[in-house]
Formats: C-alpha cells, structure tokens, sequence
C-alpha cells in the first residue's frame, strides 16, 4: 500500500511527531510505500537542523533525516507554512534575502500542491496532529 | 489523473489556532487539481463561517473573505453540521452567505452550504475517498 | 469503512466524543496518544466507549501509549490492543482513515 503522511505539529510539543514516525518506521518495516511525509503547520519545525535536545532522549529532527536517507523517503516541508515559521533552505534563503538557512537533510521544501498530489496518488492518508 | 472524493474537516475555531486559515489555503491550492471536492464545518468549525469577523483590536489578518472565492474555485459542496451550530446557539443566517454559479444553468447563482444532520455527515465521511483534517 | 483515530484525552477534548457520534456501525475506532485514555475503565465516559463496542464499533488503543501513561492495566474489556505494527494494518484494512484532532 502507498502512503502518505501528514504532519501538523512540531518536534516534542506534540506527540503527533513522534507517532508519525513510528508509523511510518512500522510501514516500512512490513513492506509497505511511503510516497510522501507533507510537514503542515507547525510540522515544518521539524525541519530545522539547528536543534539540541538532550542527549538521553530522542532527536526527532534527526531521526527523520536517517529515515529519509535510508529509505530515500521524500519529506516536503510547505513552503507557506514554513515562510511563516521561518524554515529556510538555500533557494529559499537567495529568494528572501535571509542572512542564513535552517534545513535539515533530506527535507525539501515545496508547494501545497505537494500535500494534494500525495493524496491523490497514495492509497492511504495519514493525518497526525493536535 | 483520477478523480478523488476529497473531504476537509474543519472542526476548529478559527483565530485561536492557525489551522482554519491554512486548512482553506490547501482547500485554495488544491482546487488546481480537479478533484470532486467536498467541505465539512463541524463543531468549532462552524464558527469559521460567522458573518462580520472584525479582527481589528487582534491585528490578525480576517480571513474570511476567502470563504466567498471558493465558489469561483468550483468549491460548492460545503457542508454545515445542524446540531453543531444549535449547540453553539447558530442558525444558517448567522453564517456567511456563500454561492457559486452554475454553468450548466446558464451560471445561476446557487448555495453552497448545505445544512446537514449529524447523521448525514457520519454516512458522508464514508462515500469520501480521502480526509483531511486540519 | 473509516479508520477513526482520536488522540486527544476525553476529558480535555470532544474529539473522542465527536468521533463516536459519527462513526458507522462496522467502522474502527483506534485511540492513541492522549486518546487511550478512553479505553480505560471506570471513567466518566467509559459506558459511552461500551455503548459504542455493542454498536458493532471496534475501538482499539494503541498499546505503547497505555504503558508510557501508567494505565496498561486498566483497559476495558472489548478494547483490543495493537502496537504501531497493528496500527499500519489497521489502516491498511480500513478503506480510509478519519483523524479526530
């Protein structure tokens, strides 16, 4: 089965995050498609790579990053959402002439039109959030 | 590309959560897709809907115009949960009145919300293909 | 049929509550996060949770979240529990799926 996964809050706030990546994780592990992970809302915050959190615990922006490259996972970061929350990549960074980017690897940042297409061609949706 | 049932739920209230005003930007950019889209108010949602939002004393932008534009988008299937909005002391004409025209009647001007039962929108959750929810 | 998932606590929200009014007999109830505080026994809300079950409403609850919040022990009879393996079946199983947020 294909899917794709929609994340609506940010790293450790909300438990939506964790969730969300522990479903993907199993997906996977049983064979399942990931077609795409869309960060909505404050999701987007889970594409920074400048966080710390303590070391005894886990790190969600990074755990993503691992998954992505393992598994060649496309995570899309709206770039609506992330304008507003101040997610930035290098074109991102030229385009408004910000002094510096945020992103983490293997996170791209796109249009909404991302979150649409990944319903249209997956089987499934998966809605994580407040 | 094949033609999905697309259900937004939208059961929040809008300006003290961003979820309304973003939940109708996917509603606005994924009208460029074609799909057979349908919009739900429930709960909370409904208060998304109210006539005369004045955001000034919040300065935050009132996005409730956008609501009216969606008729232009081909968005014409709204769907308004009944007992959501007796709960919270609504009727229909406290809620904006949205419209769209129909083509195929020589672009007669009709409603968009249609007033439905707790019931109805239990059984329209089903015939959906995809949901989303804010 | 729908896959519903609450993962709000009952007794902070009405998602559960909502979602329950909504769901159709032979659909799938999945409680997780804050949610599977609606599986468990004795609370104000568990005969409604009941009520659903004997509506032919299969609620399940996600097993890691009962055991993080100390509760694992008080779920109700009915109530089936799955990990996130089961979680993807379910949804798998299910034609599509509802979040309740």
């Amino acid at each position: 089965m294909k899917f794709t996964v929609q994340i609506n809050e940010g790293p450790y706030t909300h438990e939506a995050a964790d969730t969300a990546y522990q479903f993907t994780k199993a997906a996977l592990e049983k064979g399942h498609e990931i077609y795409r992970v869309f960060f909505y809302h404050d999701g987007v915050n889970n594409a920074t790579r400048f966080t710390t959190p303590p070391q005894d615990d886990r790190n969600i922006v990074n755990r993503w990053s691992e998954l992505s490259e393992k598994h060649n996972l496309d995570l899309v970061v709206c770039v609506a959402a992330a304008q507003r929350r101040g997610i930035v990549d290098e074109d991102e960074q030229q385009r408004q002439g910000k002094d510096g980017n945020n992103i983490a690897p293997g996170f791209r940042i796109s249009g909404l039109g991302q979150l649409v297409e990944g319903c249209i061609q997956s089987d499934r949706l998966m809605v994580f959030g407040d | 590309m094949s033609v999905k049932k697309f259900l937004y739920v939208n059961r929040k209230a809008p300006y003290g959560t961003v979820y309304a005003l973003e939940s109708l930007e996917v509603v606005l950019i994924g009208a460029a897709f074609e799909q057979d889209v349908s919009l739900l108010f429930a709960d909370d949602g409904v208060y998304q809907l109210t006539k005369g939002h004045d955001t000034k004393d919040l300065e935050m932008k009132n996005f409730s115009p956008a609501f009216s534009a969606l008729g232009d988008y081909d968005v014409n299937k709204i769907f308004v949960e009944k007992e959501s909005l007796e709960e919270r002391g609504l009727t229909l004409e406290d809620l904006q009145h949205l419209t769209w025209e129909d083509e195929d009647e020589d672009w007669a001007e009709k409603d968009s919300i249609r007033l439905v039962s707790r019931a109805e929108v239990g059984e329209l959750m089903e015939t959906q293909d995809v949901i989303l929810s804010f | 049929m729908i896959l519903h998932t609450v993962n709000k606590s009952p007794f902070e929200k009405n998602s559960l509550e909502s979602c329950l009014q909504h769901a159709q007999k032979g659909s799938a109830v999945l409680l997780i996060e804050d949610g599977v505080f609606g599986a468990t026994k004795g609370t104000k809300i568990s005969d409604r949770v009941s009520e659903a079950m004997s509506n032919d409403i299969t609620v399940y609850a996600l097993e890691g979240d009962l055991k993080a919040r100390g509760v694992a022990d008080k779920v109700m009879d009915g109530v089936k529990l799955v990990d996130y393996a089961g979680f993807v079946d379910l949804s798998v199983d299910q034609d599509k799926v509802q979040a309740w947020l």
